[in-house]
């Protein structure tokens, strides 16, 4: 589904990510994981296509196309998703409201029929009831005053709406407690699927108590230093981030 | 949902954005920039006292008034311009304007009224005929200087409620007239007050006796359509005790290269207990991206709530002219009575605005509010300017005051001149104000959600205004917000 080649990527001049390599089949879960600045949530944005990301060398194909090239709002619909570390407010834009306005944006763009607001809040209910979210949180404005649980909640309650087949988290646990990441773990274990692939970007591996992925990878200074199992990510809480890579080939 | 995604619907994802692009790019033309032709009758450009006895003597006005009107013609002509808003405008040449024009044939009735006309509503959304019944919204539809067509003006009469023009109310109800007409904006108050008091050519009456709820929201269009033709409505609306009115204009002119002017005046009377709600969505026609053409909105608009506990609300969506030039105020001479404006003005391209209000506190524990919201795009100006003024009668008064400025690009500008004057150390006065720009966190999370870029800003620009949105008539919310919509188009890349 998606194929990651020999990226290099530059933000603000300086290269973050140098010669990144990484393939995702659909249903599979990838965490990538490692120390801070080593260019985990600069793979996210790019992926995402958000401005000041240059991509310097490299290709990412999805579903055998140049992702790259597409707009971010195109590359939403066609069925990329990112859940953000830092979820943005929208200020007097109701909740529910820029929800349906993005989900039929991504319906008209695939040449879909759009959902009247009958429709699409059977569906926000359906979707509810499996995130166990109460509905509160979508008369509310978008993030606006939302705790930091409430906000990657809320993350995840859009990823359930808009199904997309490769779902990008990018520090989705961080700042939560653990009843919080309890249930946002609940969240992307009840999306799991067969047609769709994640990307877990994480610094800690306990989110993946929660969630098991079927690869771990880390990564360190911008590529791919190591991969392997759900034991490399209990191998690295155990010895840390440095030593690694060694084991690699540069 | 969850098939493949193919190629091929990745590309047609992608066609179907650049098609949408075009099409925004071709409707980002004025929606209301048609001319409508017809035959006009009217006075030759120029100002003297015959014009002034002339238009009253069209009018068939009684002494009295024409009277009133040459005093304030001599007035106006003492009165320097005003300079001190933060304005660019090129002089004016009063002797170039006509101030007078008219439909030839003078209507009687909705079916006399010259279909060409009727088109031109239509066009312009405003119901007139049944439609007006099923949206329950009575029109007084003003077509240049003559009222054509005031629809439920039995039902209304009926539950003693009178609304007709202007014109008809001063040979009809000259009593009131009389007693009310520049009680609230006298004469000589401000230069285009003078002017608009010495022209006007007609407007809305509205009256709405004692103890009586005005049982359907008013409304009257204003169009402006002959060349060169300046329109000066007078509105007054008087609300007897414990009456209670919403009335809403909207207004818009069609595309020309010349400036055009417009110069209002609105008087709001509500006596005890009374309420009176003004809503404006004004979407006069704002010059071109390149700031040729437009009308200069210069406009005084006052209420006073002159009995005790009564209530003055203004709401005005301002999205067009090429200078606007405002200030909806409230006299606050009632204990307990409260005076509240809600403002959105959005300026774009080369357009201005100077608009805000003014709350004149005089009586004990009176309350105000206002909330504005100013947003700039393009190489527009945006300012904010108001007064609260405490005097030393107002025992236990209070303001609250928020002004929020958002800022869409980099060459437009955003100004907040707040002025209060507290004369009684009891009165509390509360001023917030920010100003922000659509960030591009804001815009990337749309953005990666599926939402395309002119939908972003319009999502973003909706959501900051929606404070204000929430005080107009439902449907007139629908139209401000369609209204941004169209007049930020092209505000982005």
């Amino acid at each position: 589904m998606l194929k990651i080649e020999n990226l290099h990527a530059r933000v603000e001049g300086k290269e973050i990510l140098k010669g990144l390599s990484l393939s995702v089949n659909a249903g599979e879960v990838h965490a990538i994981m490692g120390p801070n600045g080593a260019g985990k949530s600069t793979l996210g944005n790019v992926l995402s296509g958000r401005d000041g990301y240059e991509v310097t060398a490299g290709s990412v194909t999805y579903n055998g196309i140049d992702l790259l090239a597409l707009e971010p709002e195109v590359r939403a619909a066609a069925g990329v998703f990112l859940a953000f570390q830092y979820p943005v407010e929208i200020p007097g834009v109701n909740n529910t409201y820029f929800l349906r306005a993005a989900f039929n944006a991504q319906r008209k763009a695939r040449g879909e029929k759009e959902f009247d607001s009958m429709q699409f809040l059977k569906l926000v209910r359906e979707k509810l009831k499996v995130m166990q979210i109460s509905d509160e949180l979508l008369h509310r404005a978008v993030n606006e005053g939302f705790s930091g649980g409430e906000k990657k909640r809320n993350e995840i309650f859009q990823m359930a709406v808009l199904e997309p087949q490769l779902a990008i988290l990018d520090e989705t646990d961080s700042g939560l407690d653990i009843d919080a990441l309890k249930h946002v773990a609940d969240g992307v274990n009840a999306l799991r699927s067969p047609d769709r692939a994640f990307l877990m970007i994480t610094h800690y591996q306990r989110l993946l108590d929660y969630v098991v992925p079927d690869f771990v990878h880390v990564l360190a200074d911008g590529r791919i230093v190591e991969s392997g199992d759900k034991s490399l990510a209990l191998k690295l809480e155990e010895h840390g981030y440095a030593g690694l890579g060694e084991g690699a080939a540069a | 949902m969850n098939d493949t995604m193919t190629r091929e619907s990745i590309t047609a994802a992608a066609t179907l954005r650049d098609n949408a692009g075009v099409a925004e790019a071709l409707g980002r033309s004025y929606a209301a920039g048609f001319v409508t032709e017809i035959e006009m009758t009217g006075l030759p450009p120029g100002l003297d006292e015959e014009t002034v006895r002339q238009i009253s003597a069209i009018k068939q006005e009684p002494a009295w008034m024409t009277e009133w009107r040459l005093e304030a013609y001599r007035h106006w002509l003492t009165m320097p311009k005003p300079d001190w808003a933060k304005l660019k405008i090129d002089p004016i040449d009063y002797q170039a304007i006509s101030y007078y024009a008219a439909p030839k044939a003078g209507p009687k009735s909705l079916a006399e009224v010259d279909p060409t006309l009727l088109e031109t509503y239509e066009k312009l959304g405003i119901p007139l005929h049944e439609r007006a019944a099923l949206a329950g919204v009575a029109v007084d539809a003003v077509f240049d200087s003559v009222s054509v067509g005031t629809t439920f003006r039995k039902q209304l009469a009926e539950a003693g409620v009178l609304f007709c023009s202007m014109s008809e109310a001063i040979r009809e109800y000259p009593e009131l007239v009389q007693k009310y007409l520049g009680s609230v904006v006298p004469t000589g108050d401000n230069f285009f007050a003078a002017l608009n008091s010495a022209v006007f050519s007609d407007g809305s009456f509205v009256f709405i006796p004692k103890g009586v709820r005005c049982p359907m929201e008013l409304s009257t269009y204003f169009r402006i359509n002959a060349q060169n033709t300046g329109q000066f409505e007078r509105t007054l609306i008087v609300a007897e005790e414990g009456a209670h009115v919403s009335y809403l204009e909207g207004c818009t002119a069609p595309k020309r290269d010349e400036n055009q002017l417009h110069a209002a005046v609105v008087e709001l009377v509500a006596l005890e207990k009374a309420q009176i709600k003004y809503s404006t969505v004004q979407n006069w026609y704002p010059g071109d991206e390149n700031g040729v053409g437009g009308i200069y909105n210069f406009v005084t608009k006052r209420g006073d709530c002159r009995g005790d506990d009564s209530k003055i609300s203004w709401t005005q969506v301002e999205t067009g002219s090429a200078i606007t030039w405002k200030y909806p105020s409230v006299l606050l001479r009632g204990d307990r009575s409260v005076g509240e404006f809600y403002s959105v003005a959005l300026t774009h391209h080369y357009q201005q605005a100077d608009t805000g209000t003014k709350m004149i506190h005089l009586g004990k524990h009176t309350k105000s509010k206002i909330v504005a919201k100013g947003i700039s795009a393009g190489r527009s100006s945006n300012s904010y300017r108001g007064l609260v003024k405490m005097e030393k009668g107002a025992e236990g008064a209070r303001n609250y005051t928020q002004c929020d400025s958002l800022l869409i690009g980099k060459k437009c500008g955003a100004h907040t001149f707040p002025y209060m004057e507290v004369k009684n150390p009891t009165a509390i006065v509360e001023h917030e104000a920010t100003t922000s720009k659509i960030s591009d966190d804001q815009m990337f999370y749309c953005r990666s959600r599926g939402i395309g870029e002119e939908d972003a800003v319009s999502m973003i620009v909706d959501g900051f205004c929606k404070q204000v949105f929430r005080e107009l008539p439902m449907e007139f919310a629908v139209e401000a917000k369609k209204l941004l919509e169209v007049s930020l188009e092209g505000a982005v890349g």
